[in-house]
């Protein structure tokens, strides 16, 4: 099947970050034609035909999330670009930031003028070395040369554009903790009602949209959002960047269309397994996600629907393949760590129920565990699910039944011999 | 941390009114840049610039994982050791790391020069195992890349 490609449609070189090679891709011309074309209205309108959903985990349809924001209502609204990108195995929004940071700054100016915010953010996590100089450098340029600011294109529209950097912590990436660490603040979700659309940043209503959602609306604003709803599947308009680590021969970011099927994904564009092993399973979109075993993963496509019913999710679109011979328990207590370590402690369930969770690991490991952990296991993990402000402990949660679903066996031997079926083996066991 | 007022008024001037509470990551950010690390004048300093409460600016210390109240070594190497790297051999890494330095994740090396960290994912899973060595990626990462790394932290 073809495979369309809406953002990954250059060849990566030392400098195709640059303003100078983005408007020779024809960069900035969604901005000229939104100012001086569309009414912020028409923006919307294309953005809501084009069906887009959140690409940060969620799949919260976009055009939703903007209907919130009513026009004129005489208050501030703030845009906030989500590039605190740490849900492990993904690192597409990198991609972004570091080959394309323009195109997140154009699709973020029309953002603005189609929600009616003078201040745009961009909170980018704040580990980010390389994709932190290269916005800084874009945004230096699109100054310069008129594309922000306090009179854009000489359209009178005023926008401008604050880097924000973080501290270093996962559950920044949680939408209303992302606004509470802009605010200077520690980074602690928030409880909704209210939405960040009614009141967000200092209490205004605030947009919090992926970087790589966002980087599609360029797309949108050049073509229709009736054309970005053709490409993919109806029900998963658009492309998915992918991003594909672990045991596999070609690691990295692919564009990948809608309803694409897995197998040749793994096999064909990625090579397939190191050492020629067989998969064993594969996280599908970010830790927090359940696994699927090999098996399940090769007769799927990349559908938000299907993936649903087979128990798992796209996610985040970080995926990791993971061969045969690998120790699922290990693996669950390189998860549980660090969810432990990332818990911001303000709810009871998920800062006491994380260290449940990683103590009761670590001993299964040190070969000290105890016939009922599985079902302790299990019973954590459902206490957290919905009763915690963010999702966080919920995912934990998935984590942990999603490994123990499909691997329990192989914690059953190791809590009974008291060691790993696999030797504990986490880096890639050598073909036999 | 007085000197970095210029600087602090720039960064102001980028906010909206009303953002001074906004400013206190960043400042800190530029503060540790300075010193390697947050001292408590910093902190009376930036209580007396910004007008934010005390205990903010500790809370967020305390929160965020990058911030340091404490001097480190002159060179600071961190290790994921998240799922994609543990894959591709991270506690490899780790193990040799702390076998060429002397030292475990959390210290630093007698004469003060390395500091050793073990963090979570770094968004380097297709280029794992990663370190970082005072914030700069160093991607696919074996033990003699280690090796010939830690020969250039003099």
């Amino acid at each position: 099947m073809p495979n369309a490609r809406l953002l990954m449609t250059f060849p990566v070189t030392a400098t195709s970050h640059t303003l100078a090679e983005y408007r020779a891709r024809g960069g900035y011309g969604a901005l000229e034609k939104a100012l001086r074309q569309m009414t912020p209205q028409q923006v919307t309108a294309e953005v809501n035909a084009s069906g887009i959903q959140g690409r940060g985990g969620a799949a919260f349809p976009m055009g939703r999330k903007w209907g919130v924001i009513h026009p004129n209502d005489g208050q501030p609204h703030y845009l906030c670009a989500n590039a605190d990108e740490g849900e492990p195995g993904t690192f597409k929004d990198r991609w972004i930031l570091e080959n394309a940071p323009h195109l997140l700054l154009e699709s973020i100016v029309i953002a603005a003028y189609a929600l009616e915010v003078r201040h745009a953010f961009v909170y980018i996590r704040g580990e980010f070395d390389l994709p932190y100089r290269r916005l800084a450098g874009a945004l230096e340029e699109a100054y310069a040369a008129g594309y922000l600011g306090a009179d854009i294109l000489g359209t009178g529209f005023a926008c401008d554009i604050v880097v924000y950097r973080g501290g270093g912590s996962y559950v920044c990436g949680e939408a209303s903790a992302l606004i509470t660490s802009i605010e200077g603040k520690r980074g602690y979700p928030r409880n909704r009602p209210p939405r960040l659309t009614v009141r967000g940043l200092y209490q205004r209503p605030t947009v919090v949209n992926n970087v790589e959602t966002l980087s599609n609306i360029a797309w949108i604003v050049d073509h229709g959002g009736d054309a970005f709803s053709k490409v993919g599947t109806p029900k998963n308009p658009g492309t998915r960047l992918i991003s594909i680590s672990g045991h596999i021969n070609k690691p990295g970011v692919y564009e990948i269309e809608a309803g694409y099927p897995w197998a040749r994904f793994i096999y064909e564009d990625c090579g397939g397994m190191q050492n020629r092993l067989g998969l064993k399973g594969v996280i599908p979109g970010g830790i927090s996600t359940k696994v699927l075993t090999g098996a399940e993963i090769e007769s799927l496509h990349f559908d938000s629907q299907e993936m649903e019913a087979a128990g798992s999710s796209l996610g985040s679109g970080g995926t990791i393949a993971i061969a045969d011979g690998t120790c699922m328990v290990r693996l669950l207590q390189v998860m549980l760590r660090f969810y432990h370590h990332e818990s911001c402690g303000q709810c009871t369930p998920c800062r006491e129920g994380m260290g449940w969770l990683h103590r009761i690991i670590d001993r299964i490991v040190d070969g000290q565990g105890r016939s009922e952990d599985i079902e302790r296991l299990y019973s954590i993990s459902r206490l957290n699910d919905g009763t915690t402000i963010c999702g966080m402990g919920d995912a934990a949660g998935y984590a942990t039944s999603g490994i123990l679903n499909k691997f329990r066996g192989e914690f059953e031997y190791y809590i009974e011999h008291k060691r790993s079926q696999f030797d504990g083996r986490l880096a890639c066991p050598k073909s036999s | 941390m007085k000197h970095l007022i210029p600087e602090f008024a720039v960064l102001r001037s980028r906010f909206p009114a009303g953002f001074e509470s906004s400013l206190v990551l960043p400042c800190l950010r530029r503060i540790q840049e300075e010193r390697g690390h947050v001292a408590d004048e910093d902190i009376d300093g930036l209580v007396a610039y910004l007008g934010v409460p005390r205990i903010q600016i500790e809370e967020v210390l305390s929160f965020y994982t990058e911030f340091r109240r404490t001097p480190i070594g002159r060179f600071h190497i961190a290790a994921c050791r998240n799922v994609s790297c543990s894959l591709r051999g991270s506690e490899e890494i780790v193990a040799h790391l702390c076998t060429a330095l002397g030292i475990e994740p959390g210290q630093t090396t007698p004469d003060g020069r390395i500091t050793l960290s073990t963090v979570e994912c770094l968004a380097s899973c297709g280029t794992a195992p990663v370190v970082t060595v005072n914030g700069a990626y160093h991607e696919d990462m074996t033990a003699a890349k280690i090796d010939a790394l830690l020969a250039t932290l003099a």
